[in-house]
């Protein structure tokens, strides 16, 4: 019995100290990838683990470690070119090696003075514009010569900029981001899950323990396979027939700058001080269906989609932005499940028009 | 098993061991047992299964012990009331149909009440025929394994439960052609299957003790071991004297032995299980380097899996002062795959020694034909694996499996034979020529067991073969 009541006291000790130091941040620091295995081609996310070869986790840490642009010093010669955006980047549906960042990487593209484009995908299937900042404050890190920032409409409303797990449980770095670039958002807004002491135990951190170790134990089937989604043979495609609904995240015409987060978007510009950001619209589905009248799609009643644009058109030339509207770049019959998710085809087509702004802009760089 | 089932049961056995009487501790344990039986039955998409199957558990168990039984004992009274109260605490469950914030025990709604007592009759009306009656004990023994071994073969062998989950469809006006062979997943029965045979042989051959309808009750369908074993011995575990509080060292044993199986099981097992080689695996992976480790991931996933589970069921009788037989022994450390076998499932393999490889070695060696040694050895050892190889499921890649593992043990036992003069002296090697056989010995027989698994990781022979052609570079 005392032996029991030892180990009890020893757990409960070692417990109060993990809470106290919280070692975690720097411990989902280490990886296997890039190491032991090849560092992933885009960040880690994924339902079933058994069937994506891949997981979902809040550790930003332990996300970018286990991505290629950890992996080995940056090359002398290597123009470092970093994706942010929504699934339409990551890939959805998509393979690895059919990504935007895969393709633009197969062209090979070199400029005047020799160095190669390298473009690294650091999209996050979530759409949010302050999910998006915050992945651009981390990817300045990895000494980026080139963002390009893919964005939509649905990213822009201020109700939906907290609601991806991945901010609400990195309420520290949020925090920090709200008030260091007075993003109109509410640092204390209730979405952000804060650790209670208990939380930051060893006990009540096991979920997260568990993920960083699952994380490490899927760099083996990374590795066999180069598998990291599940994607599935048939599914539904994105809707034709759309709703005669023109309602907007209870937004009403017009929109202005205000109602949309274009601060959001000019901070992510400002963050990145001289490194020169490309914003890009992206491409979406245009129905030609059912109440295609009122709705471009799921998504956008035309009337929001078109202020939108000219919106983000003007302010883009107001602020000096790099700037490239490709929203219907794409043909229909080039969209998957959503109307954002492109087919292998949808992506190289928007590779060939995002190719030419690249190496414009890279090419007018000092 | 999940964690908090494992923490339930592992109170539940503190409380017998250490709070409760002695001449209550057996019941309390049966108790236990019979919630156990419908908690951890899993649902079935065939409407009451999770029901009926564990019903049918006790039906054959009660069966079984009557006909093993004498009539005349002095505890006849005594084992009469257990009947009644055992089929009483099945109607109570049953009950929990009509009682909306305790229903359910069992994962779905539990039959309507007149078919539940209709049942229960029927299993009191068997039971109570087979015990007080006594008609020919040893045909309706044989009779018995043969009931079993027929439900085995129906669960094990995929067209059977098909055709079996089809005909319950019917039963139950259900869509036929939605049948499954998974919808039949009884819990245990397995093991149960095995610890019944057992008696019913050893009732057959004189060597069973009298029990309590209990007792025996309780050493079949005993909580921690019913999922996942060990394979106890009635003689071993029916302790007519349980200890009156359970010994301090047993305490901490157990609680060490249910730390080290959680982790075994939900921290090891379950993650090796993520790149473990499976059937989608093998036509993903892109090299042979990998696929090694994948089948290893498989090798080490399926040890700490069911021996963390092993751990977890022993721990948990250690509380309730019940010493589970040990099932694994460093399996994957011996140097040689006979070794492997008396540490690897350890009291599967000892229910096949005593009531298939004795028996048949014996018959043959009678047998008036005068079989040379060597082949008494490779028949008995190849229909015993054959036999282990079909318990894990009626298939060729099992049987493989089995025999697989046969030729090793046949081949070892001739290296044995042949090795045995020529390293008489090898205990005066020096050290190093001893570790370096002894190093050879590990090497080959851990990478054959790996090898073996290909055939039970995989469930087409072709997809096995498939796998051996990769993992040595075709």
């Amino acid at each position: 019995m005392r032996i029991l009541a030892k180990g009890l006291i020893l757990f409960v000790i070692a417990n109060i100290l993990f809470a106290f130091v919280y070692p975690l941040p720097f411990f989902e620091k280490l990886s296997l990838y890039n190491h032991l295995f090849p560092g992933r081609a885009r960040l880690p996310y994924g339902d079933d683990p058994s069937r994506s070869f891949n997981l979902s986790l809040y550790d930003l840490e332990a996300m970018f470690a286990s991505h290629r642009i950890d992996g080995a010093e940056k090359p002398v010669d290597e123009y470092r070119l970093v994706l942010i955006g929504d699934s339409q980047t990551w890939g959805y549906l998509l393979e690895p090696d059919q990504t935007l960042s895969a393709i633009l990487n197969q062209a090979n593209l070199q400029l005047p003075d020799g160095n190669k484009v390298k473009a690294y995908n650091l999209a996050y299937p979530v759409m949010s514009l302050t999910k998006d900042l915050l992945l651009l404050s981390k990817a300045l890190e990895y000494e980026p010569d080139m963002i390009v920032w893919l964005v939509t409409l649905e990213s822009f409303p201020y109700d939906k900029q907290l609601f991806p797990p991945l901010l609400q449980h990195n309420p520290q770095t949020v925090r920090q981001l709200i008030q260091n670039l007075k993003l109109k958002l509410d640092p204390q807004d209730q979405q952000l899950i804060d650790k209670p002491f208990l939380g930051r135990t060893i006990f009540g951190s096991r979920r997260d323990l568990a993920n960083w170790v699952r994380l490490q134990i899927l760099g083996v089937l990374w590795a066999a396979t180069g598998i990291d989604q599940d994607i599935p043979e048939n599914f539904i495609a994105r809707m034709e027939d759309l709703p005669a609904d023109d309602s907007f995240h209870e937004l009403t015409s017009p929109l202005d700058e205000n109602t949309l987060a274009f601060d959001i978007l000019q901070s992510g510009v400002e963050l990145a001080g001289d490194i020169p950001v490309l914003i890009l619209n992206e491409p979406m589905f245009i129905s030609q269906g059912l109440n295609s009248d009122i709705r471009y799609n799921f998504y956008y009643p035309r009337w929001a989609y078109d202020e939108y644009r000219r919106l983000l058109a003007r302010r883009a030339e107001v602020s000096g932005w790099h700037f490239l509207d490709l929203w219907d770049a794409i043909p229909p019959t080039e969209f998957t499940n959503t109307a954002v998710h492109l087919t292998p085809h949808g992506v190289n087509v928007l590779a060939d028009r995002l190719r030419t702004a690249i190496m414009e802009l890279a090419g007018s760089q000092p | 098993m999940t964690l908090i089932q494992i923490l339930v049961f592992a109170l539940l056995s503190g409380v017998v061991g250490w709070l409760v009487p002695v001449r209550l501790k057996t019941t309390l344990l049966l108790v236990g047992s019979v919630i156990a039986i419908y908690w951890l039955q899993p649902s079935s998409s065939i409407r009451n299964l999770d029901f009926w199957l564990p019903t049918a558990s006790f039906a054959l168990t009660i069966s079984t012990w009557a006909i093993t039984q004498p009539r005349q004992s002095p505890d006849r009274r005594y084992n009469l009331a257990i009947i009644g109260a055992t089929l009483g605490m099945i109607l109570a469950i049953a009950l929990t149909r009509y009682i909306d914030p305790i229903c359910c025990l069992t994962a779905t709604r539990p039959p309507q009440l007149p078919l539940v007592i209709l049942a229960i009759g029927f299993i009191a009306s068997v039971s109570l025929a087979l015990y007080l009656l006594k008609p020919s004990n040893r045909l309706l023994a044989w009779g018995n394994i043969i009931v079993i071994i027929g439900v085995f073969i129906i669960l094990k062998y995929e067209p059977l439960s098909t055709t079996a989950s089809a005909g319950l469809r019917n039963l139950n006006q259900q869509d036929p052609t939605l049948a499954n062979a998974t919808d039949i997943a009884w819990l245990g029965f397995s093991y149960l299957a095995f610890r019944l045979i057992h008696t019913l042989r050893d009732f057959q051959t004189g060597r069973l003790p009298n029990y309590r309808l209990d007792e025996y009750l309780t050493y079949v369908l005993f909580y921690p071991a019913l999922t996942a074993g060990p394979i106890d011995r009635s003689q071993r575990f029916i302790q007519k004297d349980l200890p009156a509080a359970t010994a301090p060292s047993d305490r901490i044993q157990g609680v060490e032995r249910i730390l080290i199986g959680v982790f075994k099981k939900f921290a090891i097992a379950d993650s090796l299980a993520l790149i473990s080689l499976n059937q989608a695996h093998l036509g993903q992976v892109n090299s042979t380097v990998w696929l090694w480790v994948l089948l290893y991931a498989f090798s080490l996933r399926i040890y700490f899996d069911f021996s963390g589970y092993t751990d977890i069921a022993i721990g948990i009788g250690m509380f309730a002062g019940i010493h589970l037989p040990e099932n694994f022994s460093n399996p994957y450390l011996k140097t040689n795959i006979t070794a492997f076998w008396n540490s690897w499932h350890i009291t599967l393999a000892q229910w096949f020694r005593s009531y298939v490889f004795n028996p048949l070695t014996r018959s043959l060696r009678l047998s008036p034909r005068h079989l040379p040694a060597w082949s008494i050895i490779l028949v008995a050892q190849s229909l015993t694996m054959l036999l282990i190889g079909l318990w894990h499921g009626i298939t060729w890649s099992f049987a493989i499996w089995g025999l697989w593992h046969a030729l090793g043990l046949f081949i070892h036992n001739r290296w044995s034979e042949w090795s045995r003069p020529r390293l008489s002296g090898a205990g005066s090697w020096s050290i190093g020529a001893r570790a370096a056989l002894a190093l050879g010995g590990w090497v080959i027989t851990f990478n054959y067991v790996v090898l073996g698994w290909v055939w039970f990781a995989l469930p087409q022979p072709a997809q096995a073969i498939e796998a051996f052609r990769m993992l040595f570079g075709g």
